[in-house]
């Protein structure tokens, strides 16, 4: 293939919710390594893109390639897709009935088959990598946000996927815990992990973003290198929004 | 509201507040706490002293507890008349099932219990290993030696099943059966594909639609009409098929109720991760819903040990039935009270278990998650 440095790549996605057209037209080529941060209103279809590539949404036109997999109604291809792609969510989703060693160890285990043993050796590296190894036998209710949401990124990167999504993953944190999730998203970012970011952390955006994207009623509207995005936006809607949420 | 006023530092000390530790203290708060409840609990007390010590009297002192023959019991100011369920006892425990042979079901039962002995010990190893064994091999070890006729055990008929032990086969297949059927209908009815979805509705909606009674009955009266002549079906093989396909309905809603209410995130994180449907369901969302739903499930066992009963119409005899049957013997006729009290404590000593054990099982099971 000759287009094999694009990891992943819409074209032409649209998606509709009944009649409502939630995205239109979205064109979008991620490179290896790249670190993407989308933003935008609430309801510009952000979440919905970044789901889009995992298919936990399902696109109605246009072609989704990941890692050189088309995402088509195959089930087969979805789950291989997903193999690829780690997701964070904003509500942490860990699983509640199982201890947080449990919860990094399941995927590996029978996902891939790999045995108990090198599964719990990995956790325990991502554990600490999130610098909360001490938890390994408690059970998600028992931590706090900030370290559930920790947790949930060991439990997708325990999988070693190529792509990481992250959905608002500091959205639902109380403003003392979001810089310890941040910090292990920048620490992610060096280490070269591809990354694509639903976030209004804008400080986090100008550090580590290859470029951002602004999105506005299911379209992308504009998207630019960090510095040039906030200093300089083009759009009308773009300064708008970022006359709002940059307040100070 | 106070009506004097008094100056600073003057305000006389108050009463001290009412005991509410101690006897007296409980007595104080629970019973007496006022004017109303005084007078409920007066009342209560009063109905205990109506009917306690006459019940007593009936029940333990003046019962007559063993007798070959009915005589002690129609003395003048007998009470129960135990004699009558000791005598019957070996019946009402098995039926017609031949007395020389009662070490085969109680083999059943005690290798049962011997076997789910370890799954209650928490640093065994082996529980998945155990558990199937007992759910898939143990079944066939019962029958070869209740039903007989394999490897040189003498031949049992069905119809000579009975009692108690009618009962805990009934309730036991039914239940072991049921559950599992329950999910896959519960899984089937939330699917996304048509056609599993809707011949699981059909299903679920039809069987719980229709009385259990009338389910035994048609298995029963109508069901040999369609087979070709001269094939016969074990009636209480049939019975048995019809209390599944009854309670498996009632299961799966009950399984359906707690999937719902398993957040999205959890379906959405477990696909996420690339697990296949039956992986997410049978990792992450049944372990979580059955949690939620354990005591709608064993509200539906024990509605499904209590409707074992119902086989009596079609001349099965269960406990209730023997007891029936043994309440119109000539010799021991007016006893029917005595049987009946016997019955209810039997089916409530299981019941009460069961709630027991569930509510015991949802505290090992809690993980501290809110929610």
């Amino acid at each position: 293939m000759s287009d094999n440095d694009y990891i992943i790549e819409m074209i032409d996605v649209h998606k509709w919710y009944g009649s409502f057209h939630v995205l239109k037209d979205i064109n979008l080529k991620v490179k290896k390594g790249e670190r993407i941060v989308i933003c935008g209103p609430s309801g510009s279809g952000k979440s919905t893109m970044i789901r889009c590539i995992n298919h936990l949404e399902e696109h109605q036109r246009g072609k989704i390639v990941v890692d050189g997999i088309e995402l088509t109604e195959d089930i087969k291809q979805i789950e291989a897709i997903r193999r690829e792609v780690g997701m964070v969510f904003q509500h942490f989703n860990l699983f509640p009935h199982l201890t947080i060693l449990e919860n990094l160890t399941l995927a590996p285990i029978w996902v891939k088959k790999m045995p108990r043993a090198e599964a719990e050796e990995i956790a325990m590296k991502y554990l600490e990598r999130v610098k909360i190894p001490e938890q390994r036998d408690k059970y998600p209710g028992q931590l706090s946000g900030g370290q559930q949401q920790r947790v949930a990124i060991a439990r997708s990167l325990c999988m070693m996927p190529k792509v990481m999504l992250f959905d608002e993953p500091t959205s639902a944190l109380d403003p003392e815990m979001i810089s310890e999730v941040l910090d292990v998203m920048v620490e992610l970012a060096e280490e070269g992990m591809t990354m694509l970011c639903v976030t209004h952390e804008m400080g986090f955006a100008k550090k580590v973003a290859d470029r951002v994207i602004f999105m506005d009623a299911g379209q992308i509207i504009e998207e630019n290198e960090p510095e040039e995005f906030f200093s300089n936006p083009q759009n009308e809607r773009t300064q708008l929004f970022l006359s709002q949420i940059i307040n100070d | 509201m106070s009506k004097t006023s008094y100056a600073v530092g003057e305000h006389p000390d108050l009463e001290p507040p009412a005991s509410t530790i101690g006897v007296i203290g409980w007595l104080r708060e629970n019973l007496f706490s006022n004017w109303w409840n005084s007078l409920l609990t007066l009342f209560g007390f009063y109905l205990i002293y109506l009917y306690l010590p006459p019940l007593v009297e009936w029940m333990f002192v003046k019962a007559v507890w063993s007798s070959p023959d009915r005589v002690p019991c129609d003395a003048e100011g007998a009470g129960a008349c135990w004699a009558f369920i000791d005598n019957r006892f070996t019946q009402f425990m098995y039926g017609f099932y031949p007395k020389e042979l009662y070490w085969r079901p109680n083999t059943a039962g005690l290798l049962l219990i011997a076997l789910m002995i370890p799954l209650f010990i928490k640093s065994f190893r082996w529980k998945w290993q155990l558990g199937a064994f007992i759910l898939l091999v143990y079944p066939f070890i019962a029958f070869v030696l209740i039903h007989g006729g394999y490897l040189g055990f003498e031949l049992v008929e069905t119809n000579k099943w009975g009692g108690l032990m009618l009962t805990l086969i009934l309730s036991a297949v039914g239940i072991v059966a049921s559950l599992p059927i329950g999910i896959v209908l519960a899984l089937g009815r939330r699917s996304t594909m048509p056609i599993v979805k809707s011949v699981c509705v059909v299903y679920i909606e039809f069987w719980r639609g229709v009385p259990l009674i009338t389910v035994l009955f048609m298995s029963s009266v109508m069901l040999p009409l369609f087979f070709p002549e001269g094939t016969d079906f074990d009636k209480l093989a049939r019975a048995m098929i019809g209390i599944i396909m009854f309670q498996s309905a009632y299961m799966a809603e009950v399984v359906r109720g707690g999937l719902q209410a398993i957040p999205k995130g959890q379906y959405e994180a477990a696909a996420s991760l690339g697990l296949t449907y039956w992986k997410s369901m049978g990792l992450i969302i049944l372990p979580q819903a059955l949690k939620l739903v354990i005591p709608g499930i064993v509200n539906t066992f024990i509605a499904l040990f209590k409707d074992t009963t119902l086989v009596l119409i079609i001349g099965l005899f269960d406990l209730l039935a023997i007891i029936q049957q043994a309440n119109s013997d000539p010799e021991w006729l007016g006893f029917d009270t005595e049987g009946y009290v016997f019955a209810g404590l039997i089916f409530w000593i299981f019941c009460f278990s069961m709630s027991r054990y569930s509510i015991a099982l949802e505290q090992k099971l809690h993980t501290g998650h809110k929610r």
